[in-house]
């Protein structure tokens, strides 16, 4: 029950430090100042003091995708075992449930963009809806390929299972898994080079492009669920392929070290990301699909590959 | 050498081979891709390795090296040479089969080589063996380049794909070709390269070009 509380406030509380952790190494990498990691708190507190207006003739779907996408992304905080294996809803932490709250959470957003009628946010929609269409197939297979050799796809006993036998980090299957997932991974959350969080051109925007016409309140519940979505996917990835230090037992000297493993773990991943940006121009829309096939193929070889190498 | 040792760096070296076959598909400059290619010989010869220090056998020992020596340097220096010699076609522009539906076709081919196989792995169980659906999807993936590439030099790579993988496939059933075998396979594969360089050059003195469809019409 603790670890559940504590992995929820690490990553709401956490996830605006890890975005402006992210800018604020792009920044120096680019030879500017930054704004500090503290700016995207700043810009909540801001957006949470005004006034959430909504436009005309928008519908119910609009007024609650900010809510439906803050409660998945919360959901998922609680239910993948980041901190503690011992999950406060155990059977539930399986990886089906938490793909599909993930995809739930951008399909809301895409019904929110298509109901205030106007083109950037139909055309944002038709984007992300592509995108998710290629990237949950091979989120699916790719932590397939790691449950299948655990025999079960909940995630607590896939970390437990690698954290019994850490051989098993150096094998075909892990590698072209985290490749896949990695892939996915970038693509789903928006980051360079299949989307450009920093942009607001009409042309290449995609999440941008569907929260155009959120303000105040909302707008800032949408940019905390995106920076909460962005903290979830780098910490499945760190939980599911580097397990160490999460906690198998409720102890408070255990779970200091989880937190604290977590914490490293992720704006480890985040930093190496937003590192790795600096060098990458945004694809064309039209190679996204090639970009994820490969993606999906390689996936698939991590699923093919633990059945006939093990 | 220590048993799970060895099965882990053997399913190592057999995962690069297979990702090296994929990269080749999905890159489009050829440069690159022949770089690839000679990652994927470094592989085979990693797998050969592999099983030479498990059957602690000299003579596997020196087909290893052969194999590095050959696939890894000696050709993809050849076929390097050869795109130096091609002008201005640096890249596989347009294939018949775009990149993703590639990638795609490369799955639905793995799945074909683990079901065509799998008799084939029940006969003898072990480690080696159950690794050689990678060398037929291996083999697969090579003819798909061949067919599907227009370059002469891409479907140059997909002929010795295919050779890569007709050999591991041979090296992981049977632990072991004899030397004189693999010492005249290699030979034949370098003189069908070495012919193919000149014939390529040719093409390109010739017709200006190496793109293979433009040589099935009729021109002035």
């Amino acid at each position: 029950m603790i670890g559940a509380v504590l992995q929820v406030i690490m990553v709401v509380g956490g996830s605006p430090l890890l975005l402006g952790l992210m800018r604020q190494v792009r920044a120096k990498l680019e030879g500017r100042a930054g704004a500090g990691i503290w700016q995207p708190w700043r810009d909540l507190r801001k957006l949470f003091g005004k006034e959430a207006i909504t436009p005309r003739r928008t519908s119910e779907v609009f007024r609650y995708a900010p809510l439906v996408l803050f409660a998945t992304a919360l959901m998922v905080a609680v239910v993948v075992p980041f901190v503690t294996t011992r999950s406060a809803v155990g059977p539930v932490a399986d990886l089906f449930a938490v793909v599909a709250l993930l995809a739930l959470g951008t399909v809301t957003l895409a019904l929110a963009g298509l109901d205030t009628g106007t083109a950037f946010g139909g055309m944002g929609a038709s984007r992300a809806v592509t995108i998710l269409a290629l990237v949950e197939p091979t989120l699916l297979v790719a932590i397939l390929a790691l449950s299948v050799r655990v025999g079960s796809t909940n995630l607590a006993t896939i970390v437990s299972s690698t954290l019994d036998d850490p051989g098993r980090v150096i094998s075909p299957v892990t590698l072209l898994a985290a490749v896949a997932l990695l892939v996915v991974i970038i693509a789903e959350a928006g980051r360079l080079p299949v989307d450009n969080p920093a942009t607001h051109l009409e042309l290449t925007m995609v999440h941008e492009a569907m929260i155009l016409e959120y303000a105040g309140t909302d707008l800032a519940l949408v940019e905390l669920a995106s920076a909460m979505r962005l903290t979830v996917f780098l910490g499945l990835l760190a939980t599911l392929f580097v397990p160490w230090g999460i906690a198998t037992a409720a102890t408070p000297a255990a779970l200091a070290v989880g937190v604290a493993a977590f914490a490293v773990k992720v704006g480890l991943l985040g930093v190496l990301l937003a590192a790795g940006e600096v060098f990458l121009a945004k694809v064309r829309l039209f190679r996204v699909p090639e970009l994820l096939a490969g993606s999906f193929l390689l996936a698939l070889l991590a699923v093919s590959a633990s059945f006939f190498l093990a | 050498m220590n048993e799970t040792l060895y099965v882990q760096l053997l399913n190592l070296a057999a995962g690069a081979f297979l990702l090296a076959a994929v990269l080749v598909l999905w890159r489009r400059e050829l440069a690159v891709i022949i770089r690839v290619f000679a990652v994927q010989g470094a592989a085979l010869a990693g797998i050969v390795a592999v099983l030479a220090g498990h059957e602690h056998s000299a003579e596997l020992w020196a087909v290893a090296a052969g194999v590095l020596l050959l696939r890894a340097t000696v050709l993809p220096v050849l076929l390097l040479r050869a795109l130096a010699g091609a002008g201005t076609a640096q890249r596989e522009t347009a294939p018949l089969v775009n990149v993703s539906a590639s990638l795609l076709a490369a799955a639905v081919l793995t799945m074909i080589a683990y079901a065509v196989s799998k008799p084939l792995v029940d006969l003898a169980p072990s480690p080696a063996t159950r690794a050689i659906p990678i060398g037929l999807t291996v083999v697969l993936i090579g003819l798909f380049v061949l067919v599907t590439r227009r370059h002469a030099l891409s479907q140059l790579v997909g002929f010795l794909l295919m050779d890569n993988g007709i050999t591991a496939i041979g090296f992981l059933t049977t632990s072991g070709v004899p030397l004189v075998v693999e010492l005249g396979v290699s030979l034949d594969v370098l003189f069908a390269v070495l012919v193919l360089q000149i014939l390529t050059t040719r093409m390109r003195a010739t017709f200006g070009d190496t793109d293979l469809d433009e040589l099935r019409e009729l021109h002035d």
